[in-house]
């Protein structure tokens, strides 16, 4: 093909030409059952993909619903159900597995240099675990429906109505498939790397997915024994958490947060992670301060244990346990902050090209320090009183849910999809999408920080009419940030019709991942690639070829 | 920790038996499983902590309660499974020693008396779960005891069939990983040289083992 963006010098390609990971097989079953870790993270990419439109549907009527300070579109009942249900999609469907499980498992095992993961039966089982769930999730939702909130809170979720140990299933069933995924993870990274790939060659995208991978594995087990818990006080009233019969409520607030605390951190750490491959490659500058960054994430992943007190400052935990969760969480800022100044100082004299994925990263660098900064209020004792269960909490998590991991996700998904589907996009739609979700989200959320401090609570269906300007600006912001995401997919998939395009290695980086043809080849090499350089090594202007030793 | 992961792979161990293709030799691939095995026994040991720390927090509410309500456990039968459990973990352990001494029958041997005695436990446990149904000691709603009792006893019954429920689970998981390890062995498929099945068959056991221990004393014995 003339029109192939010519490969740099010495990129293997030993392979024969046009064949690939995406039409080595053919047919429903060769999906269904592939145990090929680039093809289960596609099924996990158009998996997630869909979960995020189904939960931003119901974001959509959230704020649509808020526009008047009365009625405006549904009743109440169906109100607390249509947050709750865009709560736990967005969570346990879409941003827990969003990064890890689709592009990490599509790019890990190749910047390891490996053939696979560790354990490619486990993979395809943590995928279809997943669709379990999705389907519990989905039968709750017609089946009744949950208006709890995400959070399950006892005793209200132990006394109301509709199909709440349905969802609380579901959510058990996908803690299994996230676990799967961290153990998984693990293995594949102590023990799958190339020749001559030491822990600290590793790309930094792999540190962060294996501080991801411990707190799955550590954290999601005490998640699905309180849900188990959750179950069994709701259908034999065993009074563990029930007060009517002798159990404590307070007591499910803490385990329910020290495993959802500990997921905040799965859901940011892989967004941090991308950051850390994005960064580098368009600056053209080698990272700085490599080990910081890798220990930052390990660090983040301890701290995250111990702070999960802090989503209860208000519910009569004692004094002292507050203060010292409070003091732990400020904690928490160092090793985030510590990641944020050597991304800054990457950039700093670099030649910074601002194709799509920087642009996202940029995006990153300036919502994530918003939403960090914010979450310091939430953490000091005494402004968190006044915040507590206001819609500046709902704007804090935002930003960095949603404009941090989900606004890394899309820049990974930018950087990595020449790799994955071997098509280049419309740079240009790429812009105006990027511009319309950035001026979307700050419409939506910075609001609702206004919001919080003059005290409107979340999860209300009605307020007060001096609400009404900051509640419409904000359901105005939400169409700019829809209408930049559906353009985002749009291009995406139109970019599916045209040819392979994209050559190996459209951004010159010097990751393995880059070294092998787009889209990969089955075996992800045509032998065991032998690591010689950093992963950011950019003393050379053309990234060096990487010594493969043939499969025999 | 090595410098490096993975070996090259080399001719002489290509078509090595039981190795699996992204793997460059058997110990990388032996290696592996054996971390990925922790970190999954791990999880489990956590599910069961939380189990654990409820059980602890009740009990801390309602000691009279706990203490009452444990007097209608059979001690002589929690013993009699807590020995079960111990000597099957020895046979477990037996049965790995004879895998890597390349000795088949003696694994087959080993392998059926623990299979065995997991049999036995669960028999027991179903001795013990009848008479508490017939008693009426059931937990939260389904609690129907008359005899003299303290409040919120229930809540201890609640605690029992829910740990012991969630701890028989793993053991019938176990009898079927020992079957499935069984037929292997029958076949003749295991060697000094390529066990990690019978390994880690093993490790799975003995977690099933430890956490019994633990909810022995925890169960029969309070005081």
């Amino acid at each position: 093909m003339a029109d192939v963006i010519a490969a740099p010098d010495g990129v293997n390609q030993h392979h024969p030409p046009g064949k690939n990971y995406l039409n080595a097989e053919r047919g429903l079953k060769s999906w269904i059952f592939t145990l090929d870790h680039k093809r289960i993270g596609v099924m996990y990419l158009w998996s997630v993909l869909t979960a995020f439109l189904l939960g931003g549907l119901f974001a959509m009527l959230i704020r649509l619903e808020l526009l008047t300070p009365q009625r405006t579109i549904m009743d109440a009942d169906t109100y607390n159900q249509a947050f709750t249900l865009h709560g736990a999609i967005m969570t346990f469907l879409f941003i827990i597995p969003a990064i890890p499980a689709s592009l990490g498992n599509f790019v890990l095992p190749l910047m390891l240099g490996a053939k696979d993961v560790a354990f490619p039966k486990l993979n395809l089982a943590s995928y279809w675990v997943y669709v379990l769930g999705a389907i519990f999730a989905i039968t709750a939702m017609v089946t009744g429906g949950v208006d709890t909130g995400w959070t399950f809170y006892t005793p209200y979720s132990t006394t109301t109505g509709g199909a709440v140990s349905t969802m609380t299933l579901a959510a058990f069933i996908l803690g299994f498939s996230s676990i799967f995924t961290g153990v998984n993870f693990i293995a594949t990274i102590h023990k799958m790397r190339a020749p001559g790939m030491t822990w600290f060659k590793m790309p930094l995208f792999v540190w962060g997915a294996y501080a991801t991978a411990i707190i799955q594995v550590l954290a999601t087990p005490i998640l699905g024994i309180t849900l188990l818990l959750l179950m069994m006080e709701r259908l034999w009233e065993i009074g563990i958490f029930d007060p009517r019969l002798g159990g404590d409520p307070i007591l499910f607030q803490h385990f329910f947060w020290f495993y959802s605390h500990p997921a905040v951190y799965i859901m940011i750490l892989p967004g941090m992670a991308i950051m850390s491959e994005v960064i580098p490659v368009f600056s053209k500058k080698t990272i700085f301060g490599y080990r910081a960054i890798a220990y930052s994430s390990v660090a983040i992943a301890f701290i995250s244990f111990l702070v999960w007190g802090h989503h209860m400052f208000v519910s009569g935990q004692s004094e002292a346990a507050a203060a010292i969760f409070s003091f732990l969480t400020f904690f928490v800022s160092i090793p985030s902050a510590v990641k944020v100044w050597n991304w800054l100082a990457t950039m700093y004299r670099g030649s910074i090209e601002l194709k799509a994925p920087m642009l996202y990263a940029i995006m990153f660098l300036l919502l994530f320090a918003i939403g960090g900064l914010t979450g310091l209020f939430l953490g000091a004792l005494a402004t968190d009183v006044h915040l507590h269960d206001t819609y500046f909490v709902v704007a804090h998590f935002h930003y960095v849910m949603m404009g941090s991991t989900t606004i890394a996700f899309i820049a990974g998904l930018h950087h990595w999809w020449p790799k994955m589907f071997g098509r280049t996009y419309s740079e240009t739609l790429a812009r105006v999408g990027a511009v319309l979700i950035f001026i979307g989200l700050n419409t939506t959320f910075l609001s609702q920080f206004v919001l919080g401090t003059r005290g409107m609570p979340r999860r209300y269906y009605n307020y007060l009419d001096q609400f009404q300007p900051l509640h419409a600006f904000s359901t105005f912001g939400s169409w700019i940030l829809g209408l930049g995401l559906f353009i985002v997919l749009g291009y995406l998939l139109a970019s599916l019709r045209k040819k392979y395009d994209a050559g190996d290695n459209p951004w010159g980086g010097r990751t393995l991942e880059w070294q092998t043809s787009s889209p990969p080849i089955t075996h992800n090499f045509p032998g065991t690639p032998v690591v010689e350089r950093g992963p950011y090594d950019y003393t050379t202007a053309q990234p060096q070829p990487v010594k493969i030793i043939p499969d025999r | 920790m090595s410098d490096t992961a993975t070996p090259v792979a080399s001719e002489e161990h290509a078509h090595e038996p039981g190795l699996q293709h992204h793997f460059a030799e058997m110990q990388q691939q032996a290696d592996t499983v054996k971390i990925g095995m922790w970190a999954f026994l791990v999880t489990e040991v956590l599910l069961f902590g939380g189990l654990f720390v409820g059980y602890g927090v009740m009990h801390s509410k309602f000691p009279e309660a706990f203490a009452s309500a444990h007097h209608h456990l059979d001690r002589t039968m929690g013993t009699l499974n807590t020995v079960v459990l111990l000597v099957s973990s020895w046979t477990m352990v037996m049965a790995v020693a004879a895998a890597r001494a390349n000795k088949t029958k003696h694994l087959i041997r080993y392998l059926s008396v623990t299979l065995g005695l997991a049999g036995v436990f669960l028999v027991v446990k179903f001795f013990e779960y009848s008479h508490k149904y017939h008693e009426g000691l059931l937990p939260g709603k389904y609690f129907s005891y008359t005899g003299p009792q303290e409040p919120f006893e229930s809540v201890f019954f609640g605690f029992y069939f829910l740990m012991t429920g969630v701890h028989g689970l793993p053991v019938v998981i176990g009898m079927i990983v020992i079957g499935w390890l069984l037929r292997r062995a029958v076949r003749g498929e295991f060697s000094a040289n390529y066990n990690t099945p019978v390994d880690m068959g093993g490790l799975y056991w003995h977690l099933v083992d430890m956490i019994w221990i633990y909810l022995f004393p925890l169960m029969y014995l309070v005081s």
